[in-house]
């Protein structure tokens, strides 16, 4: 591939071992989410992508189902490095992150039931509630400038789940159709 | 149910990350769903617990449903529990993403696209209101969330600091 030789030139297509090592670093330096932290090595630091791009990518990542950066990872594998690329990058946001969560996992098990534990724990799910409404807060504030039918499909799915406790798949069948036939007429 | 547990585990997540639109954030009041209510795996302040395990721990929030596979059936269960809720989306994205492009502004791509948002956004507080109504079983729980919530969202501090005080608090035999 030619290179225009311009400084915002994308730099060579990155190594299997670097694509692992960039996911591994992601989802160790990541806590409570790690998308900042991709954002910033991929765009920021390595120039893999350049905003624009990382934007289209997330966007995909966020219109599947399921784990938004699991996703990204495949995406971004695939693009990079084919298919192995996809397996190198899931391998390394969810292998180092698997382990330690395994490790966390027997050390509740043995000490779950102090009552030292329990009481921390208790306060970190308090704070992590919190930091979840403002995540909600923060994706609302666009959403209600102006008056169109999305704030009612976001509180029909509110109380679908939290207040009358249907099942997820249920409460999904029913409103995302609704919601994207409302989207389409918009237009 | 005398199925096996890691037959049901994958079942379960694989069906759950599917509807998961918003990420692993949407789907927590469904994994309690089926955790404590319909499964009997674990308690309350066991499931909690488990979400606070993996806000700690580094990496995707997925992560919780390792924890859950673990509780239930040691470490074939976490690895059967992540498989199940990260496989089939990641073999759906591995499909979409050669697509993908060409229909960058496909009228049904932009429709799918702004109708889930309103979706995502219901279930994530609808997230956010399960944990509160666990977490926050007194007062001073309570004013942890609502501060919590202030800080975060008007301020960029790093969500750790956050966790530290809620633990700290915690330890300190006010919850």
């Amino acid at each position: 591939m030619p290179n225009p030789a311009t400084p915002s030139a994308p730099p060579e297509r990155p190594s299997t071992y670097e694509l692992f090592k960039a996911f591994a670093i992601v989802a160790l330096s990541g806590f409570g989410g790690a998308l900042p932290w991709a954002r910033r090595m991929i765009v920021e630091q390595r120039r893999w992508m350049t905003a624009e791009e990382f934007n289209q990518a997330f966007a995909l990542s966020q219109f599947l189902p399921g784990p938004n950066l699991v996703n990204f990872s495949v995406v971004f594998g695939l693009r990079f490095g084919g298919p192995l690329g996809a397996v190198v990058t899931l391998a390394g946001l969810l292998g180092p992150p698997l382990v330690i969560v395994i490790i966390l996992g027997v050390l509740y098990a043995h000490f779950g039931d102090l009552e030292v534990l329990s009481r921390a724990l208790a306060g970190i799910t308090a704070a992590a509630a919190g930091l979840l409404i403002a995540i909600v807060a923060k994706m609302a504030a666009p959403m209600f400038k102006r008056w169109n039918s999305a704030p009612a499909i976001a509180l029909l799915a509110f109380a679908g789940v939290a207040i009358m406790q249907w099942p997820l798949p249920l409460v999904f069948a029913v409103l995302a159709p609704v919601s994207i036939a409302l989207a389409w007429f918009k237009r | 149910m005398n199925d096996n547990p890691l037959t049901t585990l994958f079942v379960y997540f694989a069906m759950l990350s599917l509807f998961a639109v918003g990420g692993a954030n949407a789907a927590i009041p469904e994994m309690h769903r089926i955790a404590v209510e319909v499964m009997h795996w674990m308690s309350d302040r066991q499931f909690a617990d488990m979400f606070a395990i993996s806000q700690l721990s580094p990496g995707p929030n997925v992560i919780i449903v390792t924890l859950i596979g673990y509780h239930v059936a040691g470490i074939p269960g976490a690895l059967v529990a992540t498989v199940g809720m990260c496989g089939p989306t990641c073999l759906l994205a591995f499909g979409v993403a050669k697509v993908w492009d060409r229909f960058k502004d496909a009228k049904w791509r932009v429709a799918i696209q702004a109708g889930l948002v309103p979706v995502s956004l219901g279930l994530i507080a609808a997230s956010a209101f399960l944990l509160a109504r666990v977490a926050d079983h007194n007062v001073y729980a309570a004013l942890i969330t609502a501060a919590t919530a202030v800080v975060a969202f008007a301020t960029r501090v790093n969500p750790l600091w956050v966790f530290a005080a809620g633990g700290l608090l915690g330890l300190s035999g006010w919850l």
